[in-house]
């Protein structure tokens, strides 16, 4: 009877009720998005370093992978003391740098990786094959900005020098296939090439130095007892695994999640406020009726339970609706976020989890049963005798 | 005056003051009354005189500032709000001037509301409101909702409503004061077979010819009972 009650006192105003219903789902979407959005590009970031399988990653001490273009010498002998460490299956040295080619009047500027092909984790090969001496992949930017196809030769240097008017090192190399790159913007022209052909360049100052190593351990080896014995016997570089990673790229995001809080509180608070302006002026415009109802015998708390019921159906249909909106909504800002320039492909802002919609869920629910309380409470414990006098005068 | 039963409700000295405008009003001043078992009492006098206080003190709807209402040897003035709920549930049923049925419900559920409360089972409470609604003449009009209904028929709905718990006592304020006189004339004959049939009422009326229908008439003034004068046993 009380949710036969509840029903009917929503369908008495259906105008009013959609409304509240398409109010609360625009304010349950907004929360959705923002509980995705805080967690989202953790959740996005773990999932590309986990891609390729390589837990843990070294880069010279004191910074991050590719976090600055600083490298460390000495890289074979680093690389095969990693290698010799209990627990680590494979050790994927990489150089990166930067190349020009030579285009028309003037020069592309390519990102450039020195890599091992066997072990690389930096690109999946769509097209080709992998480089061996004197050629190279490139992502499909690459291909566009030197204008070249899978056959075709470049010529890459490292720099323009003005005085003899000329490209730097300037050498043929052959493009033998094309590659998705998972760490560098989709939008970003990137060649990978051998390691020794990269660390061959810039007249030996790039021999034997790499920017950065990923490490796979074996089965069943625990990633930070790995990292604490590579740490203690590689001290020249800095050791993360990668929940360390994760955890410090969420630093630098945390205003990502501040902005996602504040917001989705916000979200909130207006869900919250539209249920309350909703089931006080409903309660209000009942007045009579509920006086008449604690008159015939319906005990206080019956009608609290049945304004609740009213708040928790339009925050339930409103939060649904907004499951849906906050999934299109999220997907169409995901898409313009992600076109910010140099954006790793696989790096998403919003990312769905039945868990996020749990919880946005929870929140709207828990609101809007808040929300019906109060006006109710205040309603079912008027003086009845007196409500009654004052809905007959009216 | 010889009372027709035991002694079912009675009000003892009480006294109902309101603060309005900074000023104390006195609705009643130390009146007292006693309703006995299967008693048909009307409550007559001019408006203001606190015949409608009264009947909120004597179904519990209110507390008197001083003094005691009785119902069956238990002061109901002086239970918490979930056990006067509970009494205005089970032991009265009310019949408003206005009606004050729930206009989102059918004939039939504005009946069941109580039996609903009351945790009767739903196949139980739709018999027993069909039953009902059949008893003041509204057998077929179980589905319609209020503002489908004419005046007379939506105090009759009401009277089924106040019947729902079976309690022994009904009270009614002004119950024809919305309707014509003829429409009123069948309410009257409704609460007349309503007495017969055992239940004791108490009737808030200016209506002449419905005091006139009652067993005794109370007459009221300044918050007090001036006059008790019993018309039929």
């Amino acid at each position: 009877m009380r949710v036969a009650l509840a029903v009917a006192s929503l369908a008495r105003h259906r105008t009013r009720t959609a409304l509240a219903v398409a109010g609360i789902a625009v304010a349950s979407a907004m929360l959705l998005d923002m509980v995705m959005l805080s967690s989202g590009m953790r959740l996005s970031f773990r999932e590309l370093l986990d891609t390729r399988g390589y837990q843990v990653r070294l880069s010279p001490k004191g910074t991050l992978p590719f976090d600055t273009e600083a490298t460390v010498g000495d890289a074979a002998a680093l690389v095969a003391a990693a290698r010799a460490q209990p627990g680590v299956a494979v050790v994927a040295p990489n150089l990166g740098a930067q190349l020009v080619a030579p285009r028309g009047d003037g020069a592309v500027t390519v990102a450039a990786l020195g890599v091992e092909a066997g072990v690389q984790g930096d690109y999946a090969l769509r097209e080709g094959r992998d480089a061996a001496a004197g050629e190279l992949v490139a992502s499909p930017a690459a291909l566009a900005a030197l204008g070249r196809r899978v056959g075709d030769t470049v010529s890459l240097g490292t720099g323009w020098d003005p005085q003899l008017r000329a490209f730097r090192e300037l050498a043929p190399r052959r493009i033998v296939g094309v590659g998705r790159f998972y760490f560098l913007g989709a939008d970003q022209p990137v060649v990978a090439m051998p390691l020794a052909d990269l660390q061959a360049t810039a007249d030996g100052a790039r021999r034997d130095r790499i920017s950065s190593a990923m490490v796979r351990l074996a089965p069943g080896a625990e990633p930070a007892a790995v990292a604490r014995a590579l740490a203690a016997a590689l001290p020249r570089v800095s050791v993360l695994t990668t929940a360390d990673a994760v955890a410090q790229a969420d630093e630098r995001v945390a205003y990502f999640r501040n902005l996602a809080f504040i917001l989705g509180s916000v979200s909130l608070a207006v869900g919250f406020l539209l249920v309350t302006t909703l089931m006080t002026v409903s309660v209000n415009e009942r007045i009579g009726e509920i006086a008449v109802q604690r008159a015939l015998g319906v005990q206080a708390r019956r009608i609290v339970q049945q304004v609740v019921a009213e708040g928790l159906a339009l925050s339930v249909a409103g939060g649904l609706l907004g499951l849906g909106l906050g999934l299109v909504t999220a997907r169409y800002l995901d898409a313009i976020l992600g076109d910010f320039p140099g954006l790793p492909p696989d790096i998403a802002f919003f990312v769905f989890q039945p868990r996020d919609a749990g919880t946005a869920m929870g929140l709207l629910v828990v609101a809007g049963t808040l929300a019906g309380i109060l006006p109710s409470w205040r309603a079912a414990r008027l003086p009845i005798a007196a409500t009654l006098r004052e809905e007959a005068v009216a | 005056m010889t009372p027709p039963g035991t002694l079912m409700l009675e009000a003892v000295e009480i006294h109902r003051d309101y603060a309005m405008a900074g000023d104390a009003v006195h609705a009643l001043r130390g009146l007292s009354l006693a309703v006995h078992e299967g008693d048909y009492v009307a409550i007559v006098g001019p408006s203001g005189c606190g015949k409608s206080t009264l009947l909120s003190l004597l179904g519990a709807l209110d507390r008197p500032t001083r003094g005691a209402v009785r119902h069956r040897g238990r002061d109901v003035a002086r239970l918490d709000d979930r056990a006067a709920t509970d009494f205005r549930l089970r032991s009265v049923g009310f019949v408003f001037q206005r009606f004050h049925l729930l206009p989102m419900l059918t004939a039939a559920e504005n009946v069941a509301l109580p039996m609903a409360e009351a945790g009767v089972p739903p196949r139980e409470r739709r018999a027993r409101a069909a039953e009902l609604l059949a008893y003041v003449g509204l057998g077929a009009r179980t589905a319609h909702r209020p503002t489908q209904l004419s005046g007379g028929e939506q105090q009759r709905v009401a009277i089924a409503r106040a019947l729902a718990n079976r309690p022994a006592l009904v009270l009614a304020d002004e119950p024809t004061g919305e309707l014509d006189a003829r429409t009123g004339t069948e309410i009257i004959q409704l609460f007349d077979r309503l007495n017969r049939d055992g239940t004791t009422l108490v009737v808030v009326t200016h209506d002449e010819e419905l005091a006139r229908a009652a067993r005794r008439v109370v007459h009221m003034k300044d918050g007090a009972i001036v006059r008790d004068e019993r018309l039929r046993d």
